[in-house]
């Protein structure tokens, strides 16, 4: 097995077993430190340790029993879902017209929509903290969704426009042309079909609110203190075993969104 | 009965009839260039308007005057140092991330597509994990009590803990492992687009595995390669969450020293010129890597 040839190039697996144990490793060092925070968070000792020599709930009782803790979820959460629903809304529309507008309105609007993901978000952060300082939007969930919606804007027109790339649009003239008006055209005959550009669009920008921090960490506080904001500053300054736990619940999270994004990717490849 | 008549097959010769088509031809662009105005609308506000104005008050010091000191601050050495180390830790990361990434992208590249599909697992998760919950994750890891020192403690071969963290040692392994996706990503789409035939060939015409690499193979995974460095080292610059946390106060950023004038300090002219340098910083790196990519790719497969 190991002497047979890998490659075109006829080396075998034997000579380029150095790549195999090479790539493994840096496999251990992506995943090792996804992972091992979940078995640290049952820990039963007042300290984190691995493997834990006792197992209890304490830390998931502390997150769960703490007030502040559920209000940031609470906030974290509710400005997840609303930036799901705008950006969601506004980056498909938005990517419709941009596949059916050609030339340079189309290019324009392009550039212009993949400006949040360019921007250093430092400088969206302390931006936004100044103008919403003058309009009174700071500590606000309006002035959190709109600034999560603007950053999540990029990743659903990529994925919309990709979707509308493998879609014929004279379908649309079609159902236009029996006597559907525009907008019913697109939603009856254009949105299912690309749903799963959608779908998969939406997915992005609710772990892009969900997991935002540096935004957050300007434009919000006290009351509407996301949980990313909370976790920041608990981490900053004490090593707080509480933090394990809701790292092992977002970590759950992303592989239940990772799974799900899959699952997108799998049937529309077979579409 | 709404039909559209843009459709150029549609088109009569007829001269008055073609006006009028024309006509709403351009009323149907302009209406479908308008589906794009609430979201751009709302990107003028929270992200337009904002650098904007930071770019306006770079240019005013703190009584309202006009001034270039904002500017000329940079020059101390308490910014150049800051600077230097930025450019230190983002050139240490980009080329971690190159060695560790290019033998991982390669590997999965020459692998049928469900098995390297598959193993993908392993760098997509990381990438749909919270950076907070990774970062936390690695000073868990890497602490003076954490994991790794008490594991080598234990076992002996160190009598005392190893600085592995709140350094700019544990800066750079926490931002590789953010990054790393990031490079690995793009380099593997575009392997997967090199036809293998061109490696049976060079095995054909007498290299060994070796040069066939070096001649064949690594040069038309350039681009890919610079597109993935780009990204990353651009990245990189900007990058706050995991330095504040991993340096420990010793490792000082570009990004950590404009959150640190405006929280800290309430500087806004200081806080702005860093900001506005650092986008156009971010800006050239990002055109020069496209232009660099774009003729290496021209000149790479034609």
């Amino acid at each position: 097995m190991l002497s047979r040839p890998a490659t075109q190039t006829q080396i075998t697996h034997l000579q380029r077993l150095w790549l195999y144990v090479l790539v493994g490793l840096v496999f251990l060092f992506l995943i090792v430190p996804c992972l091992i925070v979940i078995p640290m968070s049952f820990s039963g000792s007042k300290y984190l340790e691995f493997p834990p020599r006792t197992w209890s709930l304490q830390w998931y009782e502390a997150y769960l029993g703490s007030p502040e803790w559920r209000a940031a979820t609470f906030v974290s959460l509710r400005a997840a879902l609303l930036t799901t629903l705008f950006a969601t809304t506004l980056g498909t529309i938005a990517a419709y017209g941009i596949a059916r507008v050609h030339g340079a309105v189309s290019s324009l609007a392009r550039g212009v929509f993949m400006l949040p993901m360019l921007v250093p978000l430092i400088l969206l952060a302390i931006g936004c903290f100044f103008v919403y300082a003058k309009i009174g939007l700071n500590g606000t969930t309006t002035g959190l969704v709109l600034a999560h919606t603007m950053l999540a804007l990029p990743f659903v027109v990529i994925a919309v426009l990709s979707g509308l790339a493998s879609y014929d649009m004279n379908q649309e003239r079609v159902a236009q042309s029996l006597g559907a008006s525009r907008p019913w055209a697109f939603l009856t005959v254009t949105l299912p079909q690309i749903r799963l550009s959608v779908l998969s669009g939406a997915l992005f920008a609710f772990v892009t609110s969900f997991d935002e921090v540096v935004i957050a960490l300007f434009i919000t506080g006290g009351q509407n203190a996301t949980l990313t904001r909370l976790m920041f500053a608990n981490i900053r300054d004490q090593i707080d075993p509480t933090v394990a736990a809701i790292s092992s619940l977002l970590i759950g999270l992303s592989i239940l969104l990772l799974v799900g994004s899959q699952l997108l990717l799998r049937k529309g490849a077979r579409k | 009965m709404t039909m559209t008549l843009d459709h150029p097959g549609t088109l009569p010769a007829a001269a008055p009839n073609a006006d009028a088509l024309q006509r709403q031809g351009a009323r149907e662009r302009r209406a479908l260039a308008s589906l794009t105005l609430p979201g751009a609308a709302l990107i003028f506000v929270v992200l337009i308007l904002p650098i904007g104005w930071l770019f306006w008050q770079s240019f005013f010091g703190a009584a309202g005057q006009p001034t270039l000191e904002n500017y000329a601050r940079m020059l101390k050495p308490v910014y150049v140092r800051t600077f230097v180390t930025t450019f230190e830790v983002s050139g240490l990361v980009t080329l971690a991330c190159v060695l560790l990434g290019y033998p991982v992208a390669y590997l999965l590249a020459q692998l049928p597509e469900r098995l390297a599909g598959l193993l993908m697992i392993f760098v997509i998760l990381p990438f749909w994990t919270s950076v907070l919950v990774r970062t936390y994750a690695w000073l868990v890891l890497l602490q003076r009590t954490g994991i790794i020192n008490t594991w080598l403690v234990d076992a002996g071969l160190i009598s005392e803990p190893l600085p592995l963290v709140h350094n700019m040692l544990g800066v750079v392994i926490g931002m590789v492992h953010v990054m790393l996706p990031f490079l690995i990503l793009p380099l593997y789409a575009s392997m997967r687009a090199i036809d293998p035939v061109y490696m049976r060939a060079a095995a054909n015409c007498g290299a060994t595995p070796a040069q066939a690499f070096r001649q064949v193979f690594l040069p038309l995974s350039l681009p890919g390669l610079a597109a993935g460095v780009g990204l990353v080292f651009v990245l990189c610059l900007g990058f706050y969450v995991t330095p504040a946390l991993l340096g420990g106060g010793r490792v000082s950023m570009w990004a950590m020293q404009i959150a640190d004038n405006i929280s800290v300090y309430g500087n806004w002219g200081a806080a702005s010129s860093l900001g506005v340098v650092l986008l156009i910083v971010t800006g050239i790196i990002l055109y020069a890597f496209k232009r660099l990519f774009r003729t290496e790719n021209f000149g790479g497969t034609r």
